[in-house]
């Protein structure tokens, strides 16, 4: 909402600066976005007289003039226009001067003459024929008054206003216009609120002889004014009121139009006018429309009706639709002679309805959707026949029909200080209180506060309360400490997220936020085969385009962006994870999806491959207190090298994936280096996790270390003769490590030598050779089963 | 034989003197001081000397093996501290040399904020909960105060799962999930993600964090909500940092506010980082509405209570100066390695 600080001093009679007023409204609660003056953007721009104008002697579309600029003696300008004559008052930019768009003007030489300015045209002053009707656009700008010569062309134009912008909340429809916010800006200043009442003289006959209305749908339509105004005068509306619909950012078109937009920025309440030869048979009725029934709107269109939307209709057909906008023909144009002012109150969610569904949000359906006051519709019709007057825009016919099928009383809350007081922490008097919501238009009758008709968002003790504190000032208010003891501590499953995070960032890993919508195309690109269980995802029904359109069922897809944007800004190496939440659809789409905490890992360059990434997973585990994790060879995973994968299990339980990207998925993200990931479930991982570590005495008796160098056929896992190796060292084995892996000379094609370092101790005595000689033949008999010998 | 034990002396004086390294000290040592050394030989004449004589040579041989001694030892002293020197000086490095570094990641900026938002306010006594992001409607809006036909659900373009079902446009429906499941005294945060409908670009995300808060108890007073916020801000930006409560509408609170802290970059004097209000907008709050009490089966004459929302992107770009919010969303390394 913008509207001219002039305007509102109609109102409300504040000595203040713009600065401060924007300062204190904001501060009450009418938050002001910013203030600005058409007069910020031109500077030293004066009002001139054309004494003397002469040919240009070097030049056929050039004059010289001589005019009158308050100063002691002439300034001569020269200029190209050709519609200026001696004696026009004209906008002159002086030497040094500023116009809109930042364009300074200096003086100079045209074809040698000198020139200490420029006259200015409409255009260059940031003006339209629409400001100044009578002004021509390809010329300079002739007043139309008269003015002393040297005034400040501003003040002349009547461009020094300043007009605020307000950010209106939705619960104060009242304030989306000049007379409530004037109100605000009374109390908020503490001067009286100037509220006018429209007077209109008496006209002639009587507009029961025009028109008639009916409303047939009062559940929508609380209430319909029209008034009728004959032998209308379309012409410009005077420069006062263009000014100020301007400065509200609304474009003057003509003094009949200007008047309905003038009193809904004045009063808050739609206004419209129709042609009155276009009101068939004078009978106006607000029903709804019929199935198909079609009505070509003021901005052209034509448009398709369905039963649910409200329209204004005459005894042909629809001529507006009701709240939302006017139809085409029935408008005001130059042939009309006789028109109908509205003044109507519709059902706010209804208007919003049609309006979504015809496409087509108009500042009228805006304001009825959010609530208007039905009591003010005839002070607005008023003031707009007052206005016709005024403007000598047309004949009033006498009277109003007024159709109110909703008469509401003015809402009553009973004031409880107690109960203010209790919400707010202070401890102000009842007085006090009532002192407060006086000014602002509410009314105390017994015990009762009368809230005004348009204040729609005060309804209880807490509404009381804000307008109490609001007046106050917030920050006047006491700050305190709340009371009573709360312990708050970090549950267990947040504790071990933490420590989980944390240990990943000590591994090397940097942390990543992805969205957590992708587009469909995204399982294709990890190789999911049609018909994937992770295929069936969480679709947006009105997402902001395809790439954003379904919720993840896994975050490889948005691992794997964040993989390739790092290699194509050469990032040579890199490695990341995720806290990622998985959406799974319920089996019922009535039912809330399940949302899985995933950990996902991947990295790339010269530090990592599998093993590098499985270091980091068996290392988490061991943080997460998991023991004993087994990694079994997955060959089947579709985003996955088949020979490089594996399933990471700690009993019977399915902790995720570990593995090198299938080169396929990479090529389908242009990605070249390898890449590894690791998929793991956090909240198995939390189910799993190891309790409190029980502390082990440390060994008072030597250890005796033995290595093993065996040969072992290519296909036989590692994991296999580790286990075998265990079981044979039953309970003497403290620490078992592979240090070597070997193949080549002394090493049959086909096999590969893995050489194993073993820590033997009893904890009760020393270890003898023959002990651990035994332990060895165990293992090695263990082995031979599987065809493993030691290294000859 | 003092001659002799004079001559020992100097001999010793000066082949000591000499010496550089320990084995020619050892053999010194042993040629003196040794079982068959010179000293010894000499002792063993002694015999051959009157009772008068016998203490007096006695006393001067002691002296000359003690001065031996002394001269032995200082120069093994020598010698050794001569070793380390050069020891020390061929073992010099380049200290300027860059340090071998462990692998270490970094957390993500709004996480490394979020950590020590959930810091301040498990201080203060608040429990951290976290919330479905799919939501359904009734949770999202309805038990909110915004029925369907609201207009403040306009200000957040939703995205709809089914017509009950979206994705959550704000933290808020954890309140009612914390009242229904909980009963007063209730102190809690919540942080997690949101979404709307918004374009990508520098200040605007279809995804971004919030952080929600709530408190319920007999006797929370506007006041209160105040004070608490205040000191969060304090805790977060530091003591001298200054607050306002300007008026505000949300459907779920009344009274309502938006709190303003003074900018830190100017102290409230004005500049482009506030554009020149020497204010920046840091949250809204209010008290919670006694409808939404209600529809949590909670009684507003008996209960009240305060409720806030931050948003965790803003916060975050602030703090470390970011000027384009889709960086925090493109994870390069180049940009995570900074914080």
């Amino acid at each position: 909402m913008k509207l001219p600080l002039n305007w509102v001093r109609d109102f409300a009679d504040m000595k203040t600066t713009p600065h401060e007023f924007a300062e204190k409204m904001t501060m009450s609660g009418s938050k002001v976005e910013c203030f600005s003056s058409e007069s910020d953007e031109i500077k030293n721009v004066v009002i001139a007289k054309v004494l003397k104008i002469e040919k240009h002697p070097d030049s056929d579309h050039l004059v010289v003039c001589q005019l009158d600029a308050g100063q002691e003696t002439p300034l001569q300008i020269v200029t190209g226009a050709g519609n200026l004559k001696e004696g026009d008052l004209v906008p002159a930019a002086l030497d040094k001067s500023r116009l809109p768009g930042g364009k300074e003007i200096r003086k100079g030489k045209l074809r040698g003459v000198a020139s200490n300015g420029m006259l200015c045209s409409l255009g260059e002053l940031g003006l339209t024929t629409h400001d100044f009707p009578n002004a021509v656009e390809d010329g300079i700008l002739v007043l139309d008054e008269t003015c002393a010569p040297g005034t400040d062309a501003c003040a002349a134009l009547g461009l020094d206003d300043v007009s605020v912008e307000f950010e209106i909340t939705p619960n104060r429809p009242d304030c989306l216009s000049v007379r409530g916010l004037a109100r605000e800006a009374a109390a908020t200043y503490g001067v009286p609120f100037c509220d006018h009442t429209p007077q209109v003289k008496p006209g002639h006959g009587d507009v029961g002889e025009f028109l008639k209305v009916d409303i047939e749908n009062k559940e929508l339509c609380y209430r319909y004014i029209g008034a009728v105004v004959e032998n209308v005068r379309v012409k410009p509306s005077p420069r006062w009121m263009r000014e100020r619909l301007r400065l509200c950012g609304v474009r003057p078109i003509n003094n009949l139009v200007d008047i309905t937009n003038y009193v809904m920025l004045e009063y808050g309440q739609p206004m419209h006018c129709f042609d009155y030869k276009y009101v068939n048979g004078g009978h106006i009725t607000v029903r709804n429309a019929k199935a198909g029934e079609k009505i070509e709107t003021l901005d052209g269109a034509d448009r398709t009706l369905s039963e649910e939307m409200l329209v204004i209709a005459d005894e042909k057909g629809p001529i507006a639709v009701a709240g939302v906008m006017g139809g085409e023909f029935s408008g005001v144009y130059d042939d009309t002679t006789t028109i109908v002012f509205e003044s109507a109150m519709f059902n706010g969610p209804s208007v919003r309805t049609t309006a979504k569904k015809l496409g087509m949000r108009t500042e009228a359906s805006g304001r009825y959707e959010k609530g208007l006051d039905p009591n003010g519709c005839l002070r607005c019709l008023e003031r707009a026949l007052e206005l016709v007057q005024l403007l000598d825009a047309g004949d009033v016919v006498n009277g109003v029909v007024d159709v109110w099928t909703h008469k509401r009383d003015k809402r009553r809350v009973p004031l409880r200080p107690e109960a203010i007081n209790r919400l707010l922490g202070t401890a102000l008097s009842k007085e006090e209180m009532v002192s407060i919501l006086l000014p602002p238009g509410f009314e105390m009758e017994s015990d009762e506060i009368v809230v005004p008709s348009d204040r729609f968002d005060v309804e209880r003790d807490c509404d009381l309360a804000e307008e109490v504190a609001r007046y106050v000032g917030y920050n006047k208010m006491p700050s305190t400490i709340m009371r009573g003891v709360a312990t708050a501590r970090p549950t267990p499953r947040q504790t071990f997220d933490s420590r989980m995070t944390e240990a990943l960032v000590g591994f090397g890993l940097y942390e990543i936020e992805t969205f957590s919508f992708y587009s469909p195309k995204a399982f294709d690109a990890i190789n999911l085969p049609e018909g994937h269980p992770l295929r069936r995802a969480v679709v947006i029904s009105n997402p902001l385009g395809e790439d954003t359109s379904i919720m993840r069922t896994t975050a490889l897809p948005s691992m794997l962006d964040v993989v390739s944007r790092n290699i194509n800004v050469r990032n040579p190496e890199g490695a990341f994870f995720e806290n990622a939440t998985e959406y799974i659809p319920a089996e019922s789409s009535d039912v809330l999806p399940t949302e899985n905490q995933k950990l996902l890992l991947a990295a790339y360059g010269k530090s990592w491959d599998y093993l590098a990434m499985k270091g980091v997973v068996e290392k988490l585990l061991e943080t997460a207190g998991i023991k004993s994790p087994v990694f079994i060879r997955e060959s089947e995973a579709p985003s996955y090298h088949p020979g490089r994968t594996a399933k990471v299990y700690v009993d019977e339980t399915e902790l995720g994936l570990i593995g090198e990207l299938h080169p396929a998925v990479l090529a389908n993200y242009k990605i070249k280096p390898r890449v590894v990931a690791a998929d793991l479930n956090l909240d198995l991982l939390f189910a799993c996790r190891g309790g409190t570590a029980a502390f082990k005495a440390l060994p008072k008796f030597p250890a005796v270390t033995r290595d093993l160098a065996l040969v072992a056929k290519e296909e036989i896992p590692a994991a296999e003769l580790y286990s075998r190796i265990e079981k044979g060292a039953g309970k003497l084995l403290e620490k078992l490590s592979l240090f070597d892996i070997y193949r080549g000379d002394g090493v049959a094609e086909g096999c590969k030598s893995l050489a194993y370092s073993l820590v033997l101790r009893a904890p009760d005595r020393s270890l003898t050779d023959e002990d651990a000689d035994a332990a060895v033949q165990k293992i090695l008999k263990n082995l031979s089963e599987i065809g493993v010998v030691l290294r000859s | 034989m003092r001659e002799a034990l004079q001559n020992i002396k100097t001999a010793a004086e000066e082949l000591l003197s000499k010496a550089d390294t320990q084995q020619q000290l050892e053999e010194l040592k042993v040629r003196f001081l040794g079982k068959k050394g010179e000293l010894t030989a000499i002792l063993k004449q002694m015999g051959g000397l009157s009772a008068e004589e016998r203490p007096v040579i006695g006393a001067l041989a002691n002296e000359v093996r003690e001065s031996i001694d002394a001269d032995l030892r200082r120069r093994a002293k020598e010698l050794g501290d001569a070793v380390l020197a050069r020891r020390l000086a061929a073992e010099s490095i380049d200290v300027t040399l860059p340090g071998v570094q462990p692998a270490q990641g970094k957390r993500h900026p709004f996480q490394q904020v979020l950590d020590e938002l959930k810091d301040i306010f498990l201080g203060m006594g608040f429990d951290v909960v976290s919330g479905p992001e799919i939501e359904y409607d009734h949770y999202n809006f309805e038990m909110l105060n915004m029925p369907k036909s609201h207009p403040a659900r306009d200000t957040q373009d939703t995205f709809y799962i089914t017509e009950n079902m979206l994705l959550r446009t704000q933290t808020s429906p954890m309140q009612i999930r914390t009242m229904e499941a909980q009963q007063p005294p209730i102190r809690i945060i919540c942080p997690g993600r949101v979404y709307r409908s918004d374009a990508v670009d520098a200040t605007h995300s279809p995804l971004f964090h919030q952080i929600e808060g709530l408190v319920v108890d007999k006797g929370i007073t506007f006041s209160d909500l105040k004070g608490t916020l205040e000191a969060f801000i304090k805790k977060l930006y530091g003591e001298e940092t200054r607050v306002r409560f300007r008026p505000h509408h949300f459907p779920y609170t009344e009274p309502s506010a938006e709190m303003d802290m003074s900018c830190f970059k100017c102290g409230g004097k004005g500049c482009p980082l506030c554009k020149g209000e020497g204010w920046i907008e840091i949250l809204g709050c209010g008290m919670v509405h006694p409808k939404v009490l209600e529809n949590c089966g909670i009684d507003p004459e008996v209960y009240s209570g305060y409720a806030f929302g931050v948003g965790l992107e803003r916060i975050t770009m602030m703090r470390y100066g970011i000027d384009d919010m889709r960086l925090l969303y493109e994870n390069d390394l180049r940009f995570l390695s900074q914080f």
